[in-house]
């Protein structure tokens, strides 16, 4: 274990590093996005004395580098700055500025929440789902039931999002009114209730992440079959389906939760089309609106929890797959 | 022999081998008949058809394979007509398998106890705690050290030769009829092949166990079977009781067979005191990280002679070609050319260094680049090392071709997987051959193929070596080999040399204890050897303890 525990602080190291590099990059990228927020929120009436008054109350006139750090410094104890666009709104109507309130970090939490409940009620659905598929596909491979299963889950991998969710829209909820089309959910809801309306959106994104887990799951036991060890264990006579789950499932773990962890990521980070169509309050549209009006201390956080997701996840996928290895688990 | 106590039957068996579209035949009208009890040994060369023909006795075909007619029978039940259910309820509870490596067959992610409680669990011979209770038996029985615990390892925390007689207690572990070993010792050095030999013969015997024994090495036939059937790609040869097989075979191929380990090449007279050798290392160590792997290892290699290095796998002969070549510099110690010292990495040597010296691998499928022609893979030292060009260089592959006994017009546009195996390895010798080199490395260069093919082998060796003056190391752990060809030997175990010297003296007693191991070790035609030798060694210490001792 001693190995073990030395892997996941180097890989947990490397992830640092790693992030640090990101937070350079997204900096650099937002910087160089054309326009800025004093420009956008003035339009039309951008004097350059009006557009050089925000700047300046904002801090945007001093030095890239500067400014970098003195970001970096704020994260680093854990404050994503002010949002620009909530701190000016404040100055409007006499509130203010800087107050708790028009943080970036009050604006991206509950954003943050309800993608992580919708990312967890589709894995929660996707993960089992694809999995149990892919060992039916591999036990029953070239039957019909494989081919269906991944003419099936190409096709919907293959279709645009917006498509999958309106299609899910009318049967489940015009043609047969079963589940709430809109997934505007709130934080004083229930549980079941914020299920319910999650549940069109998580089904959704179980269709567009599904064809993936289910290929790599089929794609990495049919990889083992031909092992003597399944050899083996089917001249001892066990079932086919007991070898697959128990002989063959328990080695093919690694790439299997490998694309898992990548699918999970993009759970959290690329759902913006299907939030925009259920209206589901996540921070794929917080993203999308405070890049429409530069809001900059909003994207840059949005931003790198976007790469700690997938930091993150890959990570948490590294350190399972070694432990899947029981070469690693029990050393000699 | 009565019908009642026949166990297996098979008639008139034709099996077929998908090979890209086409089915070609495997096994073409085999019978085969086992009575309870007995132990039947097949044996032939790779591509015989022995494997195949072991499982179709289970009523199982790998994929890609299947049978074409004929029928088998196991104890009075048709299996080719059985339902897929039906056969699986026989399978590792009245027949069981033993496979070639152990260390491939057992499942990486489990428990050797959990995979040796599975088949009579499943079948419900046993609940689980009888069935462990009954493996600590089976390891108890097969010699196993710790019965107790060993169960509650991982395969890859048991050693080969452990893990071989695991899978025969496995096997075991319904008290089937009838047992398939299919090549069960073929991956196991010679010291740990006795230990299994005696425990598979013995277990078998105890439980009046019914077997069909696969191998391709006649002495270790000779001590397990009661029968034997030899076969020749696909059809049966002949079959006869042990004794009368071994002493009196009939068919031409049998006997060639048999003859194949009376090839020895004369004796070379001693090289002269003053002569520098074309390879010295003196006191050579290395290590692969911080795990060491070779201590102080000194020998010579004179001009025109061959220098056997011998001993188990993991005793650092390999290691010692890969220091010798500069592929693994060794930290402390001297490798001399011609009296002249090299430098220890490979990158520092001048192409003229590296041209002297050259190597061929034990596994010529995987040391020929598959996409190139023959012509290509031999010609590439040609033109790297010598510069020759054009037409220069075609002539000197076609001279090289001849000189390994391909023909040049026939072989030159081939790629390696046309060539048998045999064939790859002699353009494998052709492409050393090339650098015009003074001494060659051969590393087990015939241990993957059969014993016909790898006298031939030899043969062309000998006669490169009589004709251009080369000298060989020749790391093998097949004693054989030695016997058959080198001049000197060297021992190794555990990464140092326990003895070395002329051959004549090394097969000669007193030695070194652990040459004695290794040489009283090598299974010979006699079927009493086995029973001889444990008699000698005392039943109790064979194996572990006789090596452990030393």
């Amino acid at each position: 274990m001693q190995s073990v525990a030395r892997i996941i602080a180097q890989r947990l190291g490397l992830g640092l590093v790693t992030l640090f590099f990101v937070s350079v990059i997204i900096f650099a990228a937002v910087n160089m996005l054309p326009g800025d927020f004093a420009q956008a929120i003035l339009g039309q009436g951008a004097t350059p004395e009006a557009v050089e008054a925000i700047r300046r109350d904002l801090g945007l006139d001093k030095p890239p580098i500067t400014r970098y750090f003195d970001w970096l410094g704020g994260v680093l104890q854990g404050d994503f700055g002010t949002s620009f666009a909530a701190a000016n709104f404040r100055s409007f109507t006499g509130a203010e500025t800087g107050s708790g309130l028009g943080s970036v970090a009050a604006q991206v939490a509950p954003r943050f929440e309800n993608t992580l409940f919708l990312a967890g009620v589709t894995a929660a659905i996707a993960v089992p789902f694809s999995l149990i598929l892919g060992v039916l596909a591999a036990l029953f491979r070239n039957s019909i039931f494989d081919r269906a299963a991944n003419i099936g889950t190409l096709t919907s991998i293959s279709s645009p999002e917006f498509f999958l969710a309106y299609i899910l829209i009318l049967f489940l909820a015009v043609l047969n009114p079963m589940l709430p089309s809109l997934s505007n959910i709130y934080a004083d809801m229930s549980f079941g209730e914020r299920l319910e309306r999650t549940l069109l959106p998580a089904l959704t994104l179980t269709l567009v992440v599904t064809a993936h887990m289910m290929r790599m799951t089929r794609a990495a036991i049919i990889n083992l079959l031909a092992s003597p060890y399944i050899e083996m264990a089917r001249l001892k006579g066990i079932s086919p389906l007991r070898v697959i789950v128990k002989h063959a499932l328990p080695n093919a773990l690694a790439p299997i939760i490998n694309v898992i962890a990548l699918n999970l990521a993009y759970l959290i980070t690329g759902v913006v089309v299907v939030e925009v169509v259920f209206v589901y309050p996540g921070i794929g549209q917080l993203f999308v609106d405070s890049v429409k009006i530069r809001d900059i201390p909003v994207v840059q956080a949005c931003c790198l929890i976007f790469a700690a997701a997938y930091i993150l996840l890959n990570l948490l996928a590294d350190i399972l797959s070694i432990l899947s290895n029981p070469r690693l688990r029990h050393p000699k | 022999m009565s019908t009642r106590d026949l166990l297996v039957q098979i008639r008139d068996l034709h099996i077929e081998g998908r090979s890209d579209e086409t089915w070609t035949p495997i096994i073409k009208g085999v019978d085969l008949d086992l009575r309870k009890g007995e132990v039947l040994g097949l044996i032939g060369e790779s591509g015989a058809g022995k494997s195949t023909l072991g499982l179709a006795a289970m009523g199982f075909t790998r994929d890609g394979v299947r049978i074409s007619g004929g029928s088998v029978a196991f104890d009075g039940i048709e299996l080719l007509q059985a339902s897929a259910s039906a056969k699986r309820h026989l399978l590792g509870k009245r027949i069981a398998y033993v496979a070639q490596s152990a260390a491939a067959s057992f499942n990486p992610a489990h428990r050797l106890i959990d995979q040796h409680t599975e088949a009579p669990v499943q079948h419900g011979v046993m609940s689980k705690a009888e069935s462990e209770k009954d493996a600590v038996r089976l390891y108890e029985q097969l010699r196993l050290p710790n019965p107790e615990e060993i169960g509650f390892r991982y395969p890859h925390q048991v050693s080969g030769g452990q893990l071989q007689r695991a899978m025969t207690a496995m096997a075991m572990s319904c008290r089937p009829d009838l047992i398939i070993f299919d090549e069960p010792t073929t991956a196991l050095d010679v010291t740990t092949q006795i230990e299994v030999l005696a425990a598979i013969r013995d277990i078998v015997d105890q439980y009046d166990t019914a077997a069909i024994y696969i191998t391709h090495d006649l002495a270790v036939v000779a001590q397990m079977a009661d029968r034997i059937k030899v076969l020749l790609r696909g059809d049966e040869v002949e079959e006869a009781e042990t004794r009368r097989m071994l002493s009196h075979p009939s068919e031409d191929y049998t006997k060639s067979l048999w003859a194949v380990r009376s090839f020895k090449r004369p004796e070379k007279p001693a090289p002269e005191t003053d002569a520098v050798p074309v390879v010295s290392v003196r006191g050579v160590s290395a290590a692969y990280g911080t795990q060491p792997v070779l201590h102080d290892v000194s020998f010579d290699i004179h001009r025109g002679r061959t220098v056997a290095v011998v001993g188990e796998s993991g005793s650092g002969k390999s290691t010692m070609a890969r220091c010798i070549t500069g592929l693994l510099p060794p930290f402390e110690g001297v490798i001399e050319f011609d009296g002249e010292a090299l430098p220890l990495d490979y990158r520092k040597r001048s192409k003229m260094q590296l041209r002297q010296a050259q190597m061929i691998y034990q596994m010529a499928d995987t040391a020929l680049n598959p996409r190139k022609t023959i012509a290509e893979i031999i010609g590439r030292p040609v033109e790297f090392y010598m510069g020759l060009r054009g037409r220069d260089k075609r002539r000197r592959v076609d001279d090289l071709l001849e000189q390994i006994e391909l023909d040049p017009a026939e072989f030159r546009d081939r790629l390696p997987s046309e060539l048998s195996g045999g064939q790859k390895q002699r353009v494998g010798i052709a492409r050393a051959l090339a650098a015009e080199p003074s001494f060659i490395i051969c590393d087990e260069v015939t241990s993957a193929l059969d014993q016909l093919v790898a006298e031939g082998i030899l043969k062309l060796l000998a006669r490169l070596q009589d004709e251009l003056g080369l000298s060989y190391m020749f790391i093998t752990h097949d004693l054989a080999t030695v016997r058959a060809i080198a001049d000197e030997v060297v021992v190794m175990k555990n990464g140092e040399v326990v003895e070395q010297g002329v051959k004549r003296d090394m097969f000669k007693p007193p030695h070194h204890p652990y040459t004695d191991l290794l040489l009283s070790s090598v299974p010979e035609m006699d079927p009493d050897w086995l029973t001889n030798l444990l008699r000698e060694r005392g039943v109790e210490n064979i194996g572990d303890a006789a090596s452990e001792k030393i």
